[in-house]
């Protein structure tokens, strides 16, 4: 697990002048199971391009196992890839699709179908072996595309938002499916998506990609419990974020009072943002409240509840399992280790303000982000 | 107005294929007059085949048609995965100058490749240039634009990770081509040869300028006809020519269908539903 197995260094991509990747410096674990998260038009896309030497970089180097591999073409590289859309090959049938690597590199043929048959049992396809793509489903092909990929055991997989096409369903079941074959077969997966969700789910590390930039890189509790700055805690789940001032070490004042928090290391009085995941609130009585405010809006989600609560001007996303009405005055307590503090930066004020809140955020922001990637 | 259009299409049909069908029927009758059909026979058939002059030029045309086609499609194929890998200005002008051989008039390319040759000619010091060879390339020429107007909407239909996914698999480029791309290219590919062949079989205005005594073709031979009566057997040479030419469009069409419905299922498939 400690191996290094890939690493990119100053890696630069441009296309006629415009920047998509400005040096993303990574380095990926043997076996590890590494995520590029990120809006579409971050550069994850590109940057798992590059690794499979589908790309040149600009500049900067790539390097596998130690040795520079900017100039490998990709027939050369011990690396696959799961495409965004299969890229099948409609003219063979699901055997010859899961064989094609192998009889490339003129393996016997005795144990090509040993090793194809034990794939198309790993991705439970057995008895599928002459039928053609095209009366496969869309969940059969992903299949075929991950086991023709695997069955040339290397040393990583490449997947470019392979669950993308599929329904919530499907998706779910592939994602335990991905995740089990990932440690089943000990295969360094980098997986890029932009479905923060999927993300947390599956990996060990996540990179945070925004404008050709890694904005962090972090296991999924880290990234999620203590983000660098507001875009990576606004696009990994929802949050709060407010500004604030930190007084000293464990001591933070916004809204005019000052909070005990479990941060340290920031300058005295310097301005930073704060962030209040939305379900670490709790509701409690005005009068024993940190902070009081009026509900302008609720929406049942199952779970819990959205409710939009209005503090001096400056709307709040609290999920909770109590149900306040429309308009009641209610009180919040925030416990140090609800509020996470984090130096300025770019995206300071872009995020975390929910003025503008709408029922449907979730759909809304899936839908833009899929439009997108078609 | 439905009946109109209608009344419209079938009129444009028989206009058509008239002439053809009574060609055929002719080519069955006993008598020398075409508008009297005396009785049925195939003896315009068996006199055909007798004649060694005709079967001759049937052969010269078919040996130029068969090479030229087959010469037109691999340049034509290569030709055009080099201008689907190229972009912007560069792609418009190829793809322009592509064209003009197809809505350039046939007498113009027809001059212009005499003209070249005679010129060729002369520098190299070949007396009596045209021939077989200038025949064939002049053939090749103009059967070009159709192969690759035929395989270059099918690169562009075809999912481009298809070779990214061969290289990926440890194809090289050259092993990509022949084991992916070339497959998903096949429909364009026999429907450009199968135009260009049906092209050059027919072709007399350009063959005329560019041919030799020494080797002439079927089109160019029957053109000299005109001025002496026909014999009836060539009613049956012409009634062949049209079945060929018929079977070889039907089966164009069936096999672009064919291609049409993979893809659509394909699609949907893919859509996960």
């Amino acid at each position: 697990m400690s191996n290094e197995l890939i690493r990119l260094t100053n890696l630069v991509m441009e296309f006629d002048s415009d920047r998509i990747l400005d040096s993303i410096n990574l380095y990926i674990k043997d076996k590890e199971f590494l995520t590029l998260l990120g809006p579409s038009g971050c550069g994850k896309t590109t940057t798992l391009r590059v690794i499979g030497g589908f790309l040149t970089p600009t500049s900067g180097d790539v390097l596998f196992d130690g040795k520079r591999i900017n100039d490998v073409p990709a027939y050369q590289r011990k690396i696959n890839t799961v495409f965004q859309r299969y890229a099948l090959f409609p003219h063979l049938d699901v055997y010859d699709n899961i064989a094609f690597g192998l009889r490339i590199a003129k393996l016997p043929e005795k144990e090509i179908d040993e090793r194809v048959t034990e794939m198309l049992e790993i991705v439970s396809l057995k008895g599928f072996e002459n039928r053609k793509i095209t009366s496969l489903s869309g969940g059969q092909q992903q299949r075929v595309a991950i086991a023709r990929a695997l069955v040339n055991r290397p040393k990583v997989l490449l997947l470019d938002e392979p669950l993308g096409a599929l329904d919530l369903r499907l998706r779910k079941d592939m994602q335990n499916e991905l995740k089990r074959i990932q440690q089943a077969m000990g295969i360094t997966f980098v997986y890029v998506t932009h479905d923060q969700e999927e993300a947390l789910t599956m990996s060990d590390t996540i990179v945070v990609m925004d404008k050709g930039k890694i904005q962090q890189i972090g296991k999924p509790e880290d990234i999620y419990n203590e983000p660098k700055n507001a875009f990576v805690a606004d696009f990994i789940g929802e949050s709060n974020i407010l500004d604030g001032t930190m007084l000293e070490d464990y001591s933070v004042k916004f809204f005019g009072r000052v909070f005990k928090c479990v941060d340290k290391g920031f300058a005295k009085n310097e301005p930073v943002d704060v962030v209040i995941r939305p379900e670490d609130i709790d509701i409690v009585k005005p009068e024993e409240g940190h902070l009081c405010g009026t509900v302008t809006s609720v929406t049942f989600k199952g779970v819990h509840y959205d409710t939009i609560v209005d503090f001096k001007g400056f709307k709040w996303l609290i999920q909770t399992t109590d149900f306040c009405p429309e308009g009641s005055y209610i009180g919040i307590r925030l416990n140090p280790e609800d509020i996470h503090i984090m130096h300025k930066s770019e995206y300071s004020g872009m995020f975390g303000d929910y003025s503008s809140y709408s029922a449907e955020y979730d759909e809304i922001a899936d839908a833009e982000v899929s439009e997108d990637e078609e | 107005m439905r009946n109109f259009t209608r009344i419209i299409t079938i009129l444009v049909f028989i206009f058509l294929y008239i002439p053809m069908i009574i060609l055929g029927i002719a080519s069955f009758s006993t008598g020398k007059d075409i508008a009297v059909f005396e009785s049925f026979t195939f003896h315009q058939y068996r006199e055909l085949f007798r004649d060694d002059g005709l079967v001759s030029l049937l052969t010269n045309s078919l040996i130029i048609a068969v090479i030229s086609t087959l010469s037109a499609t691999v340049l034509g194929t290569v030709a055009s995965l080099g201008i689907h890998k190229s972009r912007g200005r560069l792609r418009k002008a190829i793809m322009t100058m592509t064209n003009i051989p197809m809505t350039n008039p046939e007498i113009v390319t027809g001059v212009s490749l005499a003209l070249l040759f005679a010129f060729v000619g002369i520098i190299l010091r070949i007396n009596a240039v045209l021939g077989f060879w200038t025949l064939l390339i002049a053939h090749i020429t103009f059967n070009l634009p159709y192969v690759i107007l035929n395989v270059m909407p099918k690169l562009a239909q075809m999912d481009p990770d298809l070779t990214e996914a061969a290289l990926d698999l440890g194809c090289t480029p050259v092993q990509a081509f022949f084991k992916v791309v070339l497959h998903e290219i096949m429909p364009g590919i026999i429907s450009g040869a199968l135009m260009a062949f049906t092209m050059s079989l027919d072709d007399f205005v350009i063959s005329y300028f560019v041919t030799g005594s020494g080797f002439v073709t079927l089109p160019v031979e029957i053109y000299s006809y005109t001025k002496k009566p026909i014999h009836p057997k060539v009613y049956a040479l012409f009634t062949l020519i049209f079945l060929v030419m018929l079977i070889l469009m039907v089966t164009m069409n069936l096999l672009q269908a064919r291609d049409n419905t993979r893809r659509r299922k394909l699609m949907l498939r893919r859509a996960g539903r």
